[in-house]
């Protein structure tokens, strides 16, 4: 394996959580729903999915299980936020909290055991190509589930009539409404497959990337896939490069440290966040480009009038 | 009058409670981070719980967890004083600030704050030799290692991790002059996945041995994944890679605890500054493991030349990293200069950023 190979099957490994938690938020936004429990969600994906595997010794299992642990969790955040229309800032943020402290509770017996790694599922005839082989077609269910996820929500959102209406009530709610769309019942199904990519991003935090358990180990990715979402201007590709740029830059970093170029490693750890910073000024320069992707009633709590 | 006696018993009751109360010394313990990281807090609260067995009934002891280091350790200490704690322990360098200006406020209750350097009448500050224990794995890795290039996976660079890295270096030096570490920050003490992706990107650029100043076992299982040996930090990591770890610092607080409790106890507490090392059991090694049976008592033989003070890793010659001269052969660096120590030594591959 080559040093390039090396770099780049790590900053896979480092996208992968990032991409999967930001396109399922984009989903969410994109209906209308602003979830700021990203965080809570993965952590809680990432707790159960290892504990799942732990107790049935199947990493799928696993993943199965976090999966489902974050889509349970984005549903109390639904209920909270869409039938009892609670504010969703201070409920997302919430989320959040709770989630950090639940998982430590959850996972209190789980510190420090050895895990269960999702294995590699190697692509016949694929994986041989030379150079992209290995990296591409060589890799955990979770990275493939990734990347099809990016072309899945485009093409869902894009080219589906159920896709136009769920950008119908995320631009005006209370037309949609008016059209007989269900606003209430897409978003809960918008926010329950968010849930389910944060615990799914989790799960491969906890069985892919460093498989074990470790209080707080999501470490700020959801506030990041949250930034990654607007970097994004809500199109599902514009994340996939985005994800890759910043476990990119994430790596390089490392590398660069370990090659010993005189950088201050403060300044080098700030760069991921310094580019997002950068590239969203640069879309914010188009306002009217800006305001034509923005879903319109990002945030608003949603009452039917009549 | 049975009002009377109900009151007197009432009273009764209440003053036994009371006694027993004064009887049992109330110590408390304040974390940064969770009692189950695996790592720093494990290790201090592991420390407690041995200060309760020892004393059993006589010491009544509490803890808070997850404290961040600023405004809100100041409140918590405060509360701690407030709610009748005799001693108390603050267990992360931030907790140095907020200890002090409470330790003002409450003139009567002792404090003891870990890592940190600075005292008051009634504020102690304890630390541990980590740097010996590093010393001792730098021989290791000097012995071990055929590329003869360490990775280090460090968290900020001040002076405690500093030191580690010099003192790695040293011990290694000793087996192989030519042995160099590469260096990298990860900016954090606790992120599993971030530290993991730097010792992978150390692996890949032909290292063979990892060490890291974090807290997690990430580092340890990338490691026993790519198959090369690691060593521990804090606790013994050996669940993580039982085929990787050839030893480990372990973090024995407990000793110390028990110690200055008793101090307390019998009214023989006055303020210090206590740097202890392994001699005094402040910190120890894990069982050697994965190495061949010479390494292992070359290790062992270092480790006792330390305990008997034969051995100071920081003895001369040692040249700076600029070429420059740091210690004259024979001459020993003073605790002053290592506590400030911001500067490497001759064959680290890294910049320290200042």
């Amino acid at each position: 394996m080559t040093l390039a190979e090396a770099i780049l099957l790590t900053i896979t490994t480092a996208a992968t959580p990032l991409l999967l938690a930001a396109i399922g938020e984009l989903v969410v936004e994109r209906s209308g729903v602003l979830n700021l429990g990203v965080e809570g969600m993965i952590v809680m994906g990432a707790v159960v999915a290892f504990a799942a595997a732990q107790l049935t010794g199947s990493a799928y299992l696993g993943a199965l299980f976090g999966m489902a642990a974050g889509c349970l969790f984005s549903l109390l955040f639904a209920f909270l936020t869409l039938t009892l229309v609670a504010n969703q800032v201070a409920t997302g943020l919430a989320l959040t909290i709770l989630g950090l402290g639940l998982s430590g509770m959850i996972g209190e017996s789980f510190v420090g055991q050895r895990g269960v790694q999702l294995e590699e599922i190697a692509i016949p005839v694929l994986s041989s190509i030379p150079l992209i082989g290995n990296l591409l077609f060589n890799q955990d269910l979770i990275f493939y589930i990734s990347i099809f996820s990016v072309f899945g929500v485009s093409w869902f959102l894009f080219k589906t009539r159920l896709g136009l209406q769920l950008r119908a009530i995320g631009d005006s709610h209370g037309s949609a409404h008016a059209l007989g769309i269900s606003v209430i019942k897409t978003r809960y199904l918008a926010v329950m497959f968010g849930g389910a990519c944060a615990g799914l991003a989790g799960a491969q935090l906890s069985l892919v990337y460093t498989p074990q358990w470790v209080e707080n180990m999501s470490a700020g990715r959801g506030w990041i896939a949250l930034a990654l979402v607007v970097f994004a201007s809500w199109r599902p590709l514009r994340v996939l490069a985005g994800a890759y740029l910043f476990g990119a830059v994430t790596i390089g970093q490392l590398h660069a440290q370990a090659l010993g170029f005189g950088i201050p490693s403060q300044f080098l750890s700030a760069l991921p966040y310094l580019a997002t910073i950068v590239v969203l000024v640069i879309i914010s320069r188009n306002r009217r480009l800006t305001l034509m992707n923005t879903p319109a009633s990002l945030g608003q709590s949603f009452v039917p009038d009549r | 009058m049975k009002k009377l006696i109900l009151a007197l018993s009432t009273a009764a009751i209440l003053s036994v409670a009371s006694g027993a109360a004064q009887a049992a010394t109330k110590v408390c313990f304040l974390y940064v981070g969770s009692k189950t990281d695996g790592g720093w807090t494990q290790a201090h609260d592991i420390g407690r719980q041995e200060l309760e067995n020892h004393f059993g009934d006589k010491v009544e002891t509490v803890f808070l967890e997850n404290v961040p280091e600023g405004p809100d350790a100041e409140r918590a200490i405060e509360r701690f004083a407030r709610s009748g704690c005799e001693l108390i322990f603050t267990t992360s360098f931030g907790f140095m600030e907020p200890t002090l200006k409470v330790a003002k406020k409450f003139p009567d209750v002792k404090f003891e704050h870990a890592t940190g350097y600075k005292t008051e009448e009634n504020v102690t500050s304890y630390n541990s030799r980590f740097y010996e224990g590093r010393y001792i794995q730098g021989k290791i890795a000097g012995m071990m290692s055929e590329a003869g290039v360490a990775g280090y996976i460090g968290s900020f660079p001040i002076p405690e991790v500093v030191q580690g890295i010099n003192s790695f270096l040293l011990g290694a030096q000793s087996v192989n002059p030519d042995f160099a570490i590469k260096v990298v920050w990860v900016n954090s003490w606790f992120d599993a996945g971030k530290e993991a992706d730097a010792a992978k990107a150390l692996i890949d650029q032909g290292v063979d041995i990892i060490t890291q100043h974090t807290d997690s076992t990430g580092p340890m299982q990338v490691a026993s994944e790519r198959g090369i040996k690691a060593f521990g930090q804090a606790s013994d990591m050996i669940e993580a890679g039982p085929k990787t770890q050839l030893t480990a610092i372990v973090d024995t607080w407990g000793a110390y605890y028990i110690k200055r409790t008793q101090a307390l106890m019998d009214g023989t507490w006055t303020t210090q500054s206590t740097w202890d090392g392994i001699v005094d059991g402040i910190l120890q090694m894990a069982p050697y493991t994965n190495m061949p049976d010479d390494v292992k008592q070359a290790a062992m033989d270092t480790e006792a030349k330390i305990v008997s003070g034969e051995l100071k890793p920081f003895t001369g010659p040692i040249t700076k990293q600029d070429g420059t001269e740091w210690l004259k052969a024979g001459e020993v660096a003073d605790d002053g200069t290592l506590l400030g120590l911001n500067f490497y030594i001759k064959g680290v591959d890294d910049q320290l950023p200042q």
